[in-house]
């Protein structure tokens, strides 16, 4: 205490003084804000998140959207267009789609505006009761300041972050009494100023002349909700603004996927195309005019201006007529979709949890695609592939095993033993062994009731009376469950004191006197505690892992052979073991052992060392009782959503701060890690590493850059391989004394150890799962940094909590286990479901789709323009590279607009290439998507020569039936508003027939959306082509009668019908063609039956391998230190505030502000 | 032990939200495919040979008249310098020319279709309103004003270039000539001559040009442009509007006059014809050439071997490619079969 206190002053700038608001706005607490006006730094509750009011919202809204490049580019090409001398296009045919494009954005963003008002007003508004004149009056959140104290009641939400003084939950432990809550202006709180760590928070509180540490565990965050407590008290320490949730919002990095990256690519390299196309028909123009225009009388333009002029003008004229290469509604319609598919993942009943009534939500709405494309997954532990929850399942006494029936008879004994003689049993406890309870209740066998006596004493558990139940409080999960077992097979813990530790023996009190507390440590591996019976023996309980445990057994103990063998089998079923053995010890020795021990404990220098070596001393000659073996449960459906995404090519990671061994037990429980992986640890590797980084010192300092040769595999022997490494192994590889940070590798003169990072991963990558033991948050996230450096893949990370949030924010895509204590994770992540086992849905299923949407929406698009605008291109040739279109000024206008967009917008919101049952039955569906096959450079090219390619047929199709022709009644259609209307025609059909041929899902949507795109089509020309409108508007509308006349001609339906028959046909061959040669794995999909049988061959029987002794050497067992520094501190249960206060108000993620 | 399960969070069952959505998934496969391009196929070469036929069954008639060779007739009118000359193009018919006949006068490397050009008009002005006949449209320039600032009516490149030469057509009977009457009514669209081009109504029509002056290149104002019928005068002049409707590529032909009337109403019989042609409108500057044509029209209108040969070709192509994909669908999916 004393030492962590005098490191406190640092804290000094964020002071608030409890129920005194005067205080908060003292001259040194202001902060000039404009000009002269000066504001308190502390800023009101009251919370404002929307952007936009009445009179700002245009000016913003539109300054907002012209920040993005592509707006700001059809506003330059609007500019350019109404330059007369180089206007090719009217006005509108930009400025409809902009206008169009800008008001779809605006519309967004004003619905999400407004329900940000609403929101605001509905939270600023919530009541709260805040101590005000000495009593709780109810006042609106927005007028809580900071420092004034709240109380609040079971299920409120919190207002603001506040520091918790009292809570009505019995095993609460304050600060404050009530009573002395209107004792004003004496607690003092120093603490960091506001910042957005969601994680952190470091204060000191002064409170009657003491100094308190305060830490995250003292502080409700607002945007919680008070749970499992009545009531309690706080004092406001942050508020409104300030509040961490309120800096995390809105500022969070913009996370890109890797489709937006090629897809600006995509559209730079266009514009360059765009450019070339442009230049290279002005030069056509120029020398066109040189050799034809400038003889040709009749196209005398009054002009004196030379041909290289003409053809400066004509470059920007092209810039505008081809500006739709550029498609300009791309971005407007890829949110849209996006937004589309995030609905569909809020909105999927298979996602939503309906214990906790958690539906999945996507809080990113622009990364859905990259959920295709996941290759690395890292994954916390705890919480998330585990519930947290300790059961005890078995246990061998004696070298009797219990807990498993005898074999054979598993059907028959399923009902869990009746506990109800025991009225201190814990109902929730279940066993599933009667024998067990028989042979205690018996009491013959005295072996079992030390078992039990033992599990009742040797703990750190700490206990709380409530009303008639006792309520636990353990470090480690696991120490709960043991004690909770001794506690309903008869050996009731029921209070202890400093030296004092009283259980229930069956029907009698006994308190036993506490002599010491050797508690655990990572290196010891085992506890022991002292005691002496009334009686007065003095006796050692010890419990710990096999390999200390045995190593330390008097030789006269027995069982140790089928102890073992039963060892083996609890850790073949994944099961956490602990040994446990008693010693007696006579009073002369204990004495000695005392001096000793008192010795130790004074000393200055590594007293932790001396401790050690002191309790090694009395920890011999243990006589072994059994073992008890817990299951770490998991949440559903792990091991199978892993060995499906496993079989979707995706590495799982674990990252956990979990020992070793339980880490490497639970990756053998979720089946992560199975019997035929060969594993490897961090220590083996070390030397691999070396010789690999000594091989390329060796090599020649060119082949060294020359990394095309593919480096030789680490792991050569053939069959899967596992990683298991420590954080400190991490750090000693990554950060070691020698090796500069990872920013400075790149430098040159470092360059010999910027590959140990490379060969690291390239060796991890090599290995079908990897875990990481031991790791700190931050090494998660650095972990997490070092696969997306260097191996340039996709990776998600998910977790629940605190700890987690460096890694999700770190990865391409986060995801946070939502319903859990704490929202920490959840605020930081893209997308939060209940269940980690709904992640195989979201990828395999959602992840798909979106990828396989967004790929087919782009291709199209890109498609679709091409074809629409080359046209000009084409027509150029044969009109003097004059900027001529080729069709009606309106149908630019629209086209992209109402004629070609809607049903690839549908495709890009529904379709499906399988269903999702399929999707999660045949994972290798998901392979595409990971190597980024359906959207490359290489598709983007082909979707643009079959652009160029359609445009040609649509180009030249009308070209050559129009050179001689003359119409049925000798009227010559060969005009040029006839030609429009064929083109147009054409494109109209073809394109809306393309995006047919590419559904593969097809709904009545679908089916409504392409015909309706043809008859609006048709409808809209023959609007525009009717004298109504012309006699109204003379010099816009000027096709006048062309619909009409042109499509009166066989001839030229012909024409269409030949032109969209040639652009569709080879596409349909070319691809029943490919399909047939190189099929996809989707396209296997005809001889699914086949294929199913495959797959249930290969499923092995899950029958568990037994008499593998592979995982002998790595026994998880299930400690950790608990609270014997204050158990023998002796200080008063009312100090160990910050152990104790994380259970008084369950935190509990509810909503985002 | 849990609370009362709560389900307002719980979303909607319905097929749409839960992606459920009743559809069809066609999958391009073999059973389709590959009968469906026989049967395009089939279709096409049924298409391709009616078209083909029927254009080879219509007669077309043309003749060059530009004049560039020594021993045109018309070479003496190639000269700029020559002023109303006119030409004689004789020709002969040894079979019926079967009716009716449509004439056409064509340009060749004649860029209607280009974009300043296309530009150059003023369709208020052409729809008969008086305000722009006195301030026509920017566009018209440099056809807007004439140099002493009158407005030109119509204005704009396209009406300044109104193709101006004339022709009559004579049949040689017995050493006499026989003038074959020409129809020049309804050559233009109806909607053209009825919607999108208006005389204003001010009777007499000249009066409404009081103030304007004619296009530069013409010789006449546009309400004299045909005599022998006042109807057919000002915008809605027939040869007016044909030329106006801008072609779509640089080698057209245009309308000129249908021959439907008398005897010739079966057209033209076989015998020697010569054709009388007033030569005005200069196109060697350019290099252009000018011709005419006489042809018959069928259903589809005139003769063009384009369309029927694409759709031969490409119906053949379909089927040829559906045997080839039945060869690589039956060598792919069952490999082992001989």
């Amino acid at each position: 205490e004393e030492a962590s206190l005098s490191a406190e002053p640092r804290y000094r700038h964020w002071k608030v003084k409890a129920n005194d608001r005067a205080y908060h706005h003292l001259p040194e607490f202001q902060r000039k804000v404009f000009l002269c006006i000066k504001k308190s730094k502390y800023s009101g509750n009251a919370i404002k998140t929307y952007k936009y009011n009445v009179l700002t919202f245009l000016p913003l809204n539109l300054f907002e959207q012209f920040k993005r490049a592509a707006n700001l580019y059809f506003l330059g090409l609007l500019i350019l267009q109404v330059i007369p001398q180089i206007s090719t296009l009217p006005w509108y045919t930009t400025l409809v789609p902009l206008v169009l494009v800008l008001s779809i954005t605006a519309m967004k963003d004003l619905v999400d505006d407004l329900a940000r008002h609403r929101m605001d007003k509905e939270i600023n508004n919530r009541k709260c009761e805040v101590l005000l004149d000495g009593r709780f009056q109810e006042s609106k959140w927005r007028h809580i300041q900071v420092g004034d104290v709240v109380r609040l009641k079971k299920n409120d939400f919190i207002p603001a972050d506040i520091l918790l003084l009292s809570s009505s939950n019995p095993n609460s432990l304050c600060y404050v009494e009530t009573a002395e809550l209107d004792g004003a202006g004496t607690a003092l709180i120093e603490c960091e100023e506001p910042n957005n760590r969601l994680d952190k928070f470091t204060g000191t509180m002064l409170w009657r002349r003491e100094r308190y540490p305060l830490d995250l565990d003292n502080m409700l965050l607002r945007g919680c909700k008070i749970r499992n407590t009545d009531f309690c008290h706080g004092l406001v320490i942050f508020a409104g603004a300030d509040t961490k949730i309120m800096r995390n919002g809105g500022k969070t990095r913009f996370k890109r996927t890797k489709i937006d990256e090629l897809m600006n690519y995509m559209v730079y390299t266009i514009f360059v195309l765009l450019i070339l196309v442009a230049a290279g028909l002005a030069i056509g123009h120029t020398f066109w005019y040189e050799e034809i225009g400038s003889k040709a009388w009749y196209l005398y333009d009054g002009k004196d201006e030379d041909a290289s002029y003409r053809g400066f003008l004509s470059f920007w004229g092209y810039i505008i007529v081809l500006n739709t290469m550029v498609p300009i509604s791309l971005y407007v319609s890829v949110e849209v979709i996006r937004l589309g598919q995030s609905k569909f993942i809020n909105w999927d009943l298979q996602m939503y949890f309906p214990e906790k009534d958690t539906p999945a939500k996507a809080r990113t709405t622009t990364l859905n695609e990259q959920l295709g494309q996941i290759e690395y997954i890292f994954s916390d532990k705890t919480g998330t592939l585990t519930q947290n929850i300790m059961a005890f399942k078995k246990c061998t006494i004696s070298g009797q095993t219990y807990g498993t029936s005898p074999s054979g008879y598993t059907e028959i004994i399923t009902s869990p033993v009746d506990f109800s003689w025991n009225r201190y049993a814990d109902r929730k406890f279940q066993f599933m062994d009667h024998s067990l309870v028989a042979l205690i209740r018996s009491r013959k066998d005295k072996d079992a009731l030390e078992f039990f006596k033992l599990l009742s004493l040797c703990h750190t558990v700490m206990v709380e009376q409530k009303e008639d139940d006792l309520v636990y409080q353990a470090a480690s999960p696991d120490e709960g469950a043991l004690v909770t077992a001794a506690r309903n097979f008869g050996y009731v813990f029921l209070s202890r004191t400093q030296d004092t530790i009283t259980i229930r023996e069956m029907d009698q009190e006994t308190t036993y006197e506490m002599l010491a507390l050797l508690d655990f440590n990572s290196d010891r591996k085992r506890m022991s505690i002292i005691l002496r019976a009334p009686d007065g023996r003095i006796r050692l309980y010890c419990k710990g892992a096999d390999t200390v445990i045995y190593e330390r057994l008097s030789p006269n103990s027995r069982h140790k052979q089928s102890t073992q063998d039963a060892l083996d089998r609890f850790a073949n079923e994944t099961l956490r073991t602990l040994c446990l053995c008693y010693r007696d010890v006579s009073r002369d020795e204990y004495d000695a052992w005392a001096r000793k021990h008192k010795d130790a404990s004074v000393t200055m220098t590594d007293r932790e060392a001396a401790l050690d070596r002191v309790y090694e001393q009395i920890e011999n000659n243990l006589m072994l009782l059994g073992a008890t073996a817990i299951e770490d449960k998991l949440q559903d459906g792990v091991p199978e959503t892993i060995a499906k995404l496993a079989k979707a090519d995706i590495k799982i990671w674990v990252l956990t701060g979990d020992k070793k061994e339980t880490a490497e037990n639970i990756g053998f429980s979720c089946e992560l890690l199975t019997d035929d992986m060969q594993i490897h640890y961090g220590e083996d590797i070390n030397e691999k590493l070396t010789v690999r980084q000594a091989n390329r010192r060796n090599e020649p300092l060119s082949s060294g850059r020359n990394r095309k040769k593919a480096p030789e595999p680490f792991f050569p022997q053939p069959g899967k391989n596992a990683l298991i490494i420590t954080g400190g192994w991490l750090v000693s590889f990554a950060q070691g004394p020698r090796r500069p940070r990872c920013g400075e590798m790149l430098q040159v003169g470092h360059v010999l150890f910027f590959p140990v990072q490379i060969d690291f991963v390239d060796m991890a990558c090599e290995c079908e799962a990897v875990i990481c033991c031991r790791v700190t948050p931050k090494q998660k996230a650095n972990v997490v940094s070092l696969v997306k450096k260097y191996k340039k893949a996709v990776t998600l990370s998910i977790g629940d909590g605190a700890n987690d949030v460096n890694m999700i924010k770190t990865a391409d895509i986060g995801v946070g286990i939502s319903g859990q204590e704490g929202m920490q994770a959840v605020m930081s992540s893209d997308y939060a479901f209940a269940q980690f086992r709904y992640l195989q849905r979201l990828l395999l299923v959602h992840g798909r789709w979106s990828y396989i949407r967004m790929c087919k929406f782009l291709r199209y698009f890109f498609y679709k323009n091409f074809a629409f605008t080359l046209v000009h291109f084409w027509y150029s040739f044969f009109s003097g590279y004059s900027s001529q279109v080729a069709y009606e000024d309106w149908f630019i206008t629209i086209y992209n607009v109402l004629y070609s967009s809607l049903p690839v917008l549908l495709v890009g919101l529904l379709d499906q290439d399988v269903n999702d049952k399929l999707s999660l039955k045949f994972p290798k569906l998901y392979l595409p998507g990971q190597q980024g096959l359906l959207f490359n450079y290489k598709n983007f090219f082909i979707s643009l020569f079959h652009g160029i390619f359609t445009s040609l047929i649509i180009f030249f199709i009308p070209y050559g039936a129009f050179l001689q022709t003359m119409g049925q009644d000798g009227e010559a259609p060969s005009d040029y508003q006839s030609f429009a209307v064929v083109t147009a025609s054409s494109l109209v059909i073809t394109v809306n027939l393309q995006i047919s041929l590419d559904t593969s899902y097809w709904t009545f949507v679908n089916c409504f959306a392409v015909l309706g795109s043809i008859a609006i089509y048709f409808g809209i020309m023959f609007d525009i082509h009717s004298a109504g409108i012309h006699v109204i508007f003379p010099s816009i509308f000027t096709f006048t009668g062309a619909a009409s006349n042109a499509l009166r001609q066989p001839y030229l339906w012909l024409t269409i019908i030949l032109t969209v028959g040639i652009s569709l046909l080879p596409v349909i061959c070319i691809q029943f063609l490919h399909k047939t040669i190189w099929p996809s794995v989707g396209d296997k999909f005809d001889q699914k039956k086949k294929y199913e049988m495959e797959e249930e061959e290969k499923k092995k029987p899950p029958a568990f391998q037994r008499g593998q002794r592979s995982r002998r050497s790595a026994y998880a067992f299930s400690h950790s230190r608990g609270y014997a520094d204050l158990i023998s501190s002796g200080r008063s249960i009312r100090r160990r505030l910050s152990v104790l206060l994380r259970s008084v108000a369950q935190i509990t993620s509810t909503q985002t502000l | 032990m849990k609370e009362q399960q709560e389900t307002a969070n719980r979303p909607d069952n319905t097929a749409f939200t839960q992606q459920r959505l009743p559809a069809w998934q066609p999958m391009l496969s073999a059973g389709i495919v590959i009968p469906g391009f026989v049967i395009i196929g089939l279709a096409f070469i049924g298409i391709g040979i009616a078209l083909f036929v029927t254009s080879q069954n219509i007669q077309v008639l043309e003749r060059d008249y530009t004049g560039v060779e020594n021993n045109s007739p018309c070479f003496k009118c190639s000269d700029p310098s020559t002023k109303n000359c006119v030409c004689k193009l004789d020709f002969s018919l040894d079979k019926l020319f079967e009716g009716p006949v449509f004439f056409y006068y064509g340009l060749s490397n004649y860029f209607q279709n280009y974009r300043k050009y296309g530009v150059s008009r003023d369709d208020r002005q052409l729809s008969g309103r008086l305000d722009n006949f006195q301030s026509p449209d920017e566009g018209c320039v440099p056809y807007q004003y004439d140099a002493n600032n009158k407005p030109i009516v119509p204005c704009g490149s396209v009406a300044n270039s109104l193709f101006n030469d004339t022709f009559k057509l004579y049949q040689i009977v017995n050493g006499a000539r026989k003038l074959v009457p020409f129809d020049g009514k309804g050559i233009a669209w109806w909607t053209d001559h009825n919607v999108k081009y208006r005389n204003p109504s001010i009777t007499p029509l000249k009066n409404a040009f009081n103030g304007t002056v004619k296009p530069t290149f013409w010789s006449k104002p546009a309400y004299e442009l045909d005599p022998s019928d006042p109807a057919n005068n000002g915008f809605v002049n027939q040869d007016f509007l044909v030329w106006m409707r801008r072609a779509a590529l640089p080698d057209f032909r245009k309308l000129y006059r249908r021959i439907t009337e008398g005897d010739y109403k079966n057209g033209l019989p076989a015998g020697n014809y010569s054709l009388e042609i007033a030569y005005n409108y200069p196109v060697l500057d350019f290099d252009g050439r000018k011709k005419v044509v006489f042809s018959n029209v069928s259903w589809m209108g005139g003769k063009n071997q384009f369309l029927g040969i694409a759709y031969l070709v490409i119906g053949s192509l379909c089927v040829v490619m559906s045997i080839v994909m039945l060869i690589v669908y039956a060598k792919f999916k069952f490999p082992d079969e001989e």
